[in-house]
């Protein structure tokens, strides 16, 4: 590049950004390291070593967060591939009704999530809610949605997908919409019907589509905390305690060193799992 | 014709199953913003008897000296002081690291990408700002959301900015401009369409944004929407009518974005997610 444009294409055009990204979200991150290993007040510090983390592993009301994250986020993630999928097909072919679905599948991604939780744990509601009371109007006795241990970690993630499905779907919509005609046209030629269609051509093509809804939703699920808190608040019991809400609890309650701890957790808990995953769906995508 | 009324029986069921799914929780809650406290303790799908929507808002509005107007204003001044902030940052960000091709830009690159990916720390987020005098200040939130959707927007202008030919940078430089003048009267009026993107996206995301004011902008003072509804689920326990009368308002928002913007908030949500 000639000098010239070197003066024209200043660094100094990225100083603001990069200086609110360094200072807000950077460092901050690169100091979680040591005040991970610290008892903390805020105001003053002390180093424990590596107490914090022993803790976060040994007491059973926090490491039952890793085994709830992870579920919680292979769950949603797998279900928004799925569903997100076969909407996308769907909402791709012909016919009439077509704008209206989009969009209606869409409009919840952009409601609140605090919202969104409180609406639904009133119509899980054991005894009065809509679920069970539908269930019952047809001769079923529908389950304690949030208060049974046993499933409550799926009734949150199953509100999740509920929000999150329209987000899958659109990105699966562009996926779909991307892929050469010709390839359905010869298709056609050979003689396959809808079902050859859909698993020999849009199944392996729609692949960067499904690479980004697996790795977005899985990022997501991971990070997971507002739709928790508002709907079960990680009860009942810890059942479905996130590694996202031990953190927020921790820090509501002073334990500061211990949250930040938490995070650190959380940051290598989402590298470990993303990065590899990430890496092995890029490499085995195949190119149009 | 069997094919054609088996294709018409499906296209009904699945319009049939987004009124089921998506509309009935819809419905729940404005007619249970409608209700009395007797009637919404029900939890049902019950006509009222009596239309109590103007009072219920009314009485959200007052409750706890006005804090849902407070909520409204620092939810505006939050949204739109962070989406200016960004724009203009990453939009001057994105130019640089997509016209220049030297041995630090796969950092920079990775360091945006990283924020995809790396959840924020909490504590010593507030440390930090607390050490600058920005904790629980408009000033603090703003930054925080700033940075956080920073990642997001520098790769939308990153991929808008490679539209752009460099004949048009040469072709001002040739005129004598200086980087500044050719980014701010040139380029920056290109990029109208990627601005109009984040700023749709964005809107949405920071005004339902509930994490980020929950820990760095606490205190009754400064409450935004979200936050609201937070601290009435505590208040308004027997008051289910006022909590979604309150669900109700902070939803309007976002619904005119999504009513006017439809196709620009699908556009935005997907580029980028998907490798062009």
């Amino acid at each position: 590049m000639s000098k010239i444009f070197k003066r024209i294409y200043t660094y100094q055009f990225l100083l603001p950004a990069a200086i609110v990204y360094l200072v807000i979200f950077v460092v901050p991150t690169g100091l979680s390291f040591f005040f991970s290993l610290t008892r903390w007040t805020l105001s003053d510090w002390e180093l424990i070593g590596f107490d914090n983390f022993v803790t976060f592993f040994k007491e059973p009301s926090l490491s039952i967060g890793f085994r709830n994250t992870f579920i919680f986020a292979a769950v949603t993630c797998l279900a928004k591939v799925a569903g997100g999928l076969l909407l996308g097909v769907f909402l791709t072919s012909k016919i009439r009704s077509r704008n209206y679905l989009r969009s209606i599948v869409f409009f919840p991604t952009l409601v609140s999530t605090i919202a969104v939780g409180i609406v639904f744990s009133m119509m899980m509601h054991p005894t009065t809610g809509l679920l069970n009371t539908t269930l019952a109007w047809l001769g079923f006795e529908g389950p304690d949605w949030l208060g049974d241990t046993r499933i409550a970690l799926l009734s949150v993630a199953f509100v999740d997908v509920w929000r999150g499905i329209g987000f899958a779907t659109v990105i699966y919509i562009a996926g779909i919409l991307a892929i050469p005609a010709e390839y359905s046209e010869a298709l056609q030629i050979d003689g396959g019907n809808a079902w050859n269609k859909f698993w020999s051509i849009i199944v392996p093509l729609s692949r960067p589509a499904t690479n980004s809804v697996i790795i977005l939703s899985f990022i997501g699920g991971l990070r997971s905390f507002d739709l928790i808190w508002a709907m079960t608040r990680g009860g009942p019991g810890f059942a479905t305690d996130v590694i996202a809400s031990i953190i927020y609890k921790q820090y509501q309650g002073g334990f500061y060193g211990l949250a930040t701890a938490g995070n650190v957790i959380l940051f290598i808990f989402v590298t470990a799992l993303v990065f590899p995953l990430s890496r092995y769906l890029n490499r085995t995508e195949v190119d149009l | 014709m069997n094919r054609r009324l088996s294709r018409w029986s499906i296209e009904a069921i699945a319009v049939l199953a987004s009124v089921v799914i998506f509309w009935v929780p819809l419905y729940f809650v404005i007619l249970t913003a409608m209700k009395d406290p007797q009637e919404a303790s029900l939890m049902n799908l019950d006509w009222p008897s009596s239309f109590q929507l103007w009072s219920n808002i009314k009485e959200v509005v007052a409750a706890r000296d006005y804090m849902l107007l407070r909520a409204f204003w620092n939810s505006s001044l939050m949204t739109v002081l962070s989406l200016v902030l960004m724009i203009v940052f990453c939009s001057m960000a994105a130019f640089v690291m997509q016209r220049r091709n030297d041995k630090a830009t796969p950092w920079i690159s990775f360091f945006v990408l990283s924020g995809l990916i790396i959840p924020p720390s909490i504590v010593p987020t507030i440390w930090v700002l607390d050490e600058l005098n920005l904790f629980k200040t408009l000033t603090g939130i703003v930054l925080v959301e700033v940075a956080l959707g920073m990642p997001f927007c520098v790769l939308l202008y990153r991929g808008f900015m490679a539209t752009i030919p460099r004949e048009i940078d040469e072709a001002a430089v040739v005129d004598g401009y200086g980087g500044y003048r050719l980014f701010f009267t040139i380029i920056f009026p290109l990029l109208k369409p990627v601005t109009a993107t984040v700023v749709v996206t964005q809107a949405v995301f920071i005004f339902n944004d509930f994490t980020n004011p929950l820990y760095f902008f606490p205190g009754s003072k400064n409450a935004t929407v979200q936050l609201t509804l937070y601290n009435f689920t505590s208040q308004f326990v027997s008051q289910w009518n006022l909590l979604f009368t309150d669900i109700l308002l902070i939803t309007i928002p976002p619904l005119l974005l999504f009513i006017f913007f439809n196709k620009r908030l699908v556009a935005g949500m997907t580029s980028g997610s998907v490798k062009g």
